[in-house]
């Protein structure tokens, strides 16, 4: 196969559904959400891994997509398949409403807009405890967690529906970054007026980039209600605006399986660590400060530039 | 003439050995099920994250009740193993870890969690897993059907029951136009709810509910908004602001009349009652479901307990007197354990399979006598809704201490059945 970079990525695949039969009961559940925060890593890595904007607000995105999905679920009496595509629309048009406010900024302006927005959102949800629940959250009940017949809350189909999510999200983001409109995304992100003169509109290429990372983070969260039985304001706290980030990087911004690999160590690296110590944050913050001095392109960013030409083949 | 026995191995024998040895090392959940391998309880601890001070000593009276257990004999003969797991006092680490005492730590049941965003983010996961998850969180939200069959809260009683028992005394004691200060996230609002009612139902009212917005650290502009008529200020604030707050409300009134003041000790748990900035809280009530002050009628289940978990006669450490121990709330882990270990001998429990049973072997329990395995007090447990009933004491601080002011009985914070988690199916 001439394509290798869908060859790498199908590999990917392939050894994730091979893990289903092989992973130990707490690994396999670990992995499927492990699979479903990736698709929200994949979204952060859109706008800021291809297209250069440093989000802090990405939790509102998710949260819409949760509390898209959950407060219809437990409201309204809604089945899984509408209230996902609730989750999926609520974050899809509030990425939208924020970039075309926040996108008149740009750098650090930027980042402490979209924080803003963020925090506001989560306050929302604190203030609008009556139906929310607030800090405490709401419990998705298992007969409302199924779609199309399936029980998201049984592990075997949790992973496979967790797969299919993140294997459209791959396979989608490859495609896009590997399009014209993918290599205008990464012109932003290099140099942002060299793009607007040869005739690209940088806010609409922007604002289409964060509307996408709106959609990728809402269907993470939409179907972490779904799948997981949960929606809780610490899901949309600051500190789910940041791991997102740490994901990326840990990973390898502007790598297409760089959010997976990175929100994968970062699972394990905390549930190792948490067992010799109490320090854990500590662990994680010394393997970024590590990882910035050895690594800074992170993971899959590393070795895309130690292999050179093969690499940017095989991982874009 | 008969064979006589060898002790030399055959290689027959030997690959039998080493088969068995390599399957029981693939069926860890199958070896635990062996009556003499000890049970394993898994314990989703708060060691980091907001409930810290909390699981320092949630985690200090566990070992203690276990000791204690293991002393008389473990459980049904058997010996106990508490595997402690950090949940960083986060609902979505809680699931994780939920997940991981009870499938790969093969632990028989996890329990011990007190936050109540943690409970509710892991309940699911107890109900996929089927595995027992026994709560001491207070929350209302084991008795109001949010939850589920596998999840009860045995050990404590929950803050509709706590709010209700305590009305009546708020009422007729301190007085009946009452501004409620409060939290503005769930904790808070729970309190707002209950109270409000139960205040009407005693013939008092509640003139104004304050809100305070969670990221607040000072007080000092909501204070204009206590009406003039004010008798009794019911606050509930929690975290590291607390202290602001009560100093601050101290400056607000000064030296001068003031209205009465009633308090959750969960605002000061481990923190000292005398620290600087609290002299405003002197002659202020507060509830407390157990005790941080040795009272001079304490039992000798009291006592024992007080010395087993290691607390002195002033609520704190018998090593550290500046270690305040958040005594109100720990014991919720002690009688749990032994709900745990009445519920898993009256199922005759052997292993994982039996599950079902120690649910259904709690669920018919109907109360538990106060003595050394329930040393708070006695209780009355609702198998429909999984959730325990019990006493509630109200303190008054008074030289530097909390002197129990009033004992409610068991029957005050009782009320009507919201749910049968034993109509739903396992």
């Amino acid at each position: 196969m001439r394509d290798r970079a869908l060859l790498s990525h199908l590999g990917l695949v392939a050894v994730l559904m091979a893990a289903h039969w092989m992973l130990p009961a707490y690994h396999h559940d670990a992995v499927a959400k492990v699979l479903v925060l990736s698709v929200y890593a994949m979204g952060y890595n859109i706008a800021f891994g291809y297209t250069g904007m440093l989000s802090l607000g990405h939790a509102l995105f998710f949260a819409a997509g949760l509390y898209g999905a959950a407060m219809p679920l437990t409201l309204w009496g809604w089945t899984g398949g509408p209230a996902l595509a609730a989750g999926l629309v609520a974050a899809t048009v509030l990425a939208a409403a924020v970039g075309l406010l926040a996108l008149r900024t740009r750098g650090v302006s930027f980042m402490i807009v979209t924080l803003m927005f963020a925090q506001a959102g989560y306050l929302t949800i604190l203030y609008l405890g009556r139906w929310t629940r607030g800090d405490e959250g709401i419990v998705i009940a298992q007969p409302l967690r199924r779609i199309m017949g399936l029980d998201l809350s049984d592990g075997a189909t949790r992973y496979l529906a967790a797969l299919l999510l993140f294997v459209l999200g791959l396979l989608a983001c490859l495609h896009l970054v590997r399009s014209p409109f993918g290599r205008v995304m990464v012109a932003m992100r290099e140099n942002e007026e060299r793009a607007r003169m040869l005739g690209y509109n940088p806010f609409t290429v922007k604002l289409a980039a964060l509307t996408l990372s709106g959609l990728y983070s809402g269907a993470a969260g939409a179907a972490y209600a779904l799948m997981f039985g949960y929606a809780g304001a610490s899901l949309a706290g600051v500190q789910y605006s940041i791991l997102p980030m740490l994901w990326v990087l840990l990973g390898g911004a502007g790598t297409v399986a760089g959010p997976f690999l990175g929100c994968l160590l970062m699972f394990y690296l905390i549930d190792y660590a948490s067992v010799i110590t109490s320090a854990t944050l500590l662990v994680v913050g010394v393997a970024l400060v590590a990882l910035v001095l050895f690594a800074p392109k992170g993971a899959l960013g590393a070795l895309r530039d130690r292999l050179g030409k093969e690499g940017r083949a095989w991982l874009p | 003439m008969t064979k006589g026995l060898t002790l030399t191995p055959t290689r027959r024998s030997v690959l039998a050995g080493m088969g068995a040895a390599t399957a029981a090392s693939f069926f860890p959940g199958y070896t635990n099920a062996q009556s003499s391998e000890p049970i394993r309880l898994g314990f989703q601890l708060h060691r980091t994250g907001i409930g810290a001070a909390y699981g320092r000593w949630y985690e200090r009276t566990a070992t203690a009740a276990l000791a204690r257990m293991n002393a008389a004999g473990g459980i049904g003969g058997r010996p106990v193993e508490i595997l402690f797991e950090d949940d960083g006092t986060d609902p979505a680490r809680g699931a994780e870890v939920f997940g991981k005492l009870a499938t790969q730590s093969n632990c028989d049941l996890v329990f011990g969690a007190l936050f109540s965003h943690v409970v509710i983010g892991t309940a699911p996961r107890a109900a996929e897993l089927k595995v027992p998850y026994l709560v001491c969180s207070e929350g209302h939200h084991v008795a109001s059907g949010m939850l589920n069959r596998w999840t009860l809260q045995p050990g404590i009683t929950d803050v509709k029951s706590q709010v209700q028992a305590m009305a009546p005394f708020v009422t007729s004691n301190l007085g009946k136009k009452v501004t409620m200060i409060f939290p503005d996230f769930a904790f808070g609002h729970d309190h707002r709810d209950y109270f409000t009612a139960a205040c009407a139902a005693q013939g008092g009212e509640v003139i104004a509910q304050i809100a305070i917005p969670p990221t607040e650290t000072s007080f000092t502009r909501y204070f204009p908004q206590i009406p003039a008529e004010t008798e009794v200020i019911y606050h509930v604030m929690v975290g590291p602001a607390v202290l602001t707050f009560v100093k601050e409300l101290g400056e607000f009134y000064g030296s001068g009349a003031r209205p009465q003041l009633f308090g959750f000790i969960d605002s000061l748990e481990a923190v000292d009652i005398n620290s600087s900035g609290l002299e405003f809280l002197d002659g202020s009530h507060f509830w407390e479901a157990h005790p941080r002050y040795k009272q001079a009628d304490a039992s000798d289940a009291e006592t024992a307990y007080r010395a087993a978990v290691g607390v002195d006669d002033n609520g704190a450490s018998a090593s550290d007197a500046a270690d305040v121990a958040t005594y109100s709330h720990m014991f919720s882990v002690w009688e749990t354990l032994s709900v745990i270990k009445a519920g898993m001998e009256a199922a005759g429990y052997t292993g994982a399979a039996d599950r079902q049973k120690l649910v259904e072997a709690i669920e018919a329990m109907t109360g538990f006598d106060e003595g050394e395995d329930h040393p708070q007090g006695a209780k009355t447990f609702n198998g429909k809704t999984h959730q325990a009933f019990g006493i509630q004491n109200i303190t008054k601080v008074e030289g530097g201490k909390l002197v129990v002011a009033h004992k409610t009985s068991v029957e005050d914070g009782m009320y009507p059945d919201e749910v049968d988690y034993t109509s739903q199916s396992f």
